[in-house]
């Protein structure tokens, strides 16, 4: 493909970031980086340099910055990838968990609560262990595991006295019994780019709290759900991320069952994805900035197409 | 391979072929995490502390 104007909303390169820029040059793409804290955003205007872009990809490592950004961006008519539509459902925990349901992919089980009272109805109702969960937030903070009725009171009073607001609406979910393991699919509008599964002997199994990472081989019914969330959020360029949920039970149709009996729940979609544990767990076997790349000339691709119908 | 100042300890900070702007690095005398200001000559300013909202 022909040199594309590609703008990178930023505020931290990471090694994800790296990979990328250095695959867009490699191809003899014109790169722009942004610098979201370096420029102010208008209602009419911004001064951050997208004018003449082909599309902007927002790599933000704060969500925050990452949702105003985008939505600036949409509002001038920049093709901005992933939309702030996506970036709005997968920043926010509850949100996601909302359109998940909504789409029919299986997700654990979730409620959200505004007051302590409430939220101790909601843990006793699941039992111990639950789990709490920041509404905003990443590489598994603040996420607590409850095991007790005195742990669920501690934490609770401590999100409600000392936490931002956003801690005080409690988001609180079933304990799912995954077998050490997680799996992370990297995707583009809900075709894996490749899948890796993240083991711990911790609870929580991110990449970002040292879990080990080897790839993996996406089943019929896997490839199914990813394609469903990702169109959950509204696609894009996404880290969907699944638990196995052991043996399928009789009362669910033949297409979701797997050859392994082993169904999957779907807990988060990750709108700013990381992938350099991805690229280091598949190796040589799969070219992961590479895919991303095609999947990023091809939606600048359509943009173009789009807007020469415009003005045809 | 050259080479920066450290903001923080003063020790020098080597640095790669392929710097970026707005990379973090750490360095090797005290440990501090580091931000790219320039790269071209290369500028090195403490990093900003972890947000909350940070992630992917």
């Amino acid at each position: 493909m022909v040199g594309v104007k590609v703008g990178i909303l930023y505020s931290r390169i990471r090694k994800d970031e790296k990979l990328l820029l250095s695959e867009l040059r490699d191809r003899g793409h014109e790169v722009t980086k942004i610098d979201v804290r370096k420029h102010q955003f208008s209602l009419d205007g911004t001064t951050a340099p997208v004018e003449g872009l082909d599309i902007v990809v927002d790599r933000c490592l704060s969500t925050s910055r990452s949702l105003y950004a985008t939505q600036f961006l949409d509002a001038y008519g920049v093709t901005v990838v992933n939309g702030p539509e996506t970036a709005d459902v997968c920043a926010d925990k509850a949100k996601n968990s909302l359109a998940l349901a909504k789409a029919g992919v299986p997700t654990p089980k979730t409620d959200v609560t505004f007051t302590k009272e409430s939220a101790m109805q909601s843990i006793e109702k699941f039992g111990y262990p639950c789990v709490l969960k920041p509404v905003v937030g990443s590489w598994g903070r603040l996420m607590a595991k409850i095991d007790s009725e005195s742990a669920a009171e501690a934490i609770l009073e401590h999100k409600a006295t000392l936490g931002h607001y956003e801690h005080k609406v409690f988001y609180i979910q079933e304990f799912v019994e995954k077998p050490g393991r997680d799996i992370r699919v990297l995707a583009t509008d809900g075709e894996p780019v490749a899948a890796m599964v993240r083991s711990s002997d911790h609870w929580l199994t991110n990449a970002a709290k040292g879990a080990t990472v080897e790839p993996f081989e996406l089943d019929d019914r896997a490839l199914e759900l990813v394609e469903k969330a990702s169109a959950a959020v509204g696609g894009g360029l996404l880290g969907v991320d699944l638990m196995e949920t052991g043996v399928v039970s009789d009362d669910k149709s033949e297409a979701s069952q797997t050859e392994s009996g082993v169904d999957y729940t779907v807990h988060e979609v990750n709108h700013t994805v990381e992938f350099k544990a991805l690229n280091d767990a598949v190796g040589d076997d799969v070219d992961v900035p590479g895919k991303v790349v095609d999947w990023l000339e091809s939606k600048a691709a359509e943009s173009a197409d789009k807007e020469a119908e415009v003005s045809a | 391979m050259t080479e920066a100042e450290c903001v923080e300890c003063g020790g020098d900070v080597a640095l790669s072929d392929d710097l970026e702007t707005g990379e973090i690095i750490d360095c090797g005398t005290c440990g501090a995490e580091l931000e790219v200001i320039d790269v071209n000559p290369p500028v090195l300013d403490r990093a900003p502390e972890l947000e909350e909202d940070w992630g992917e």
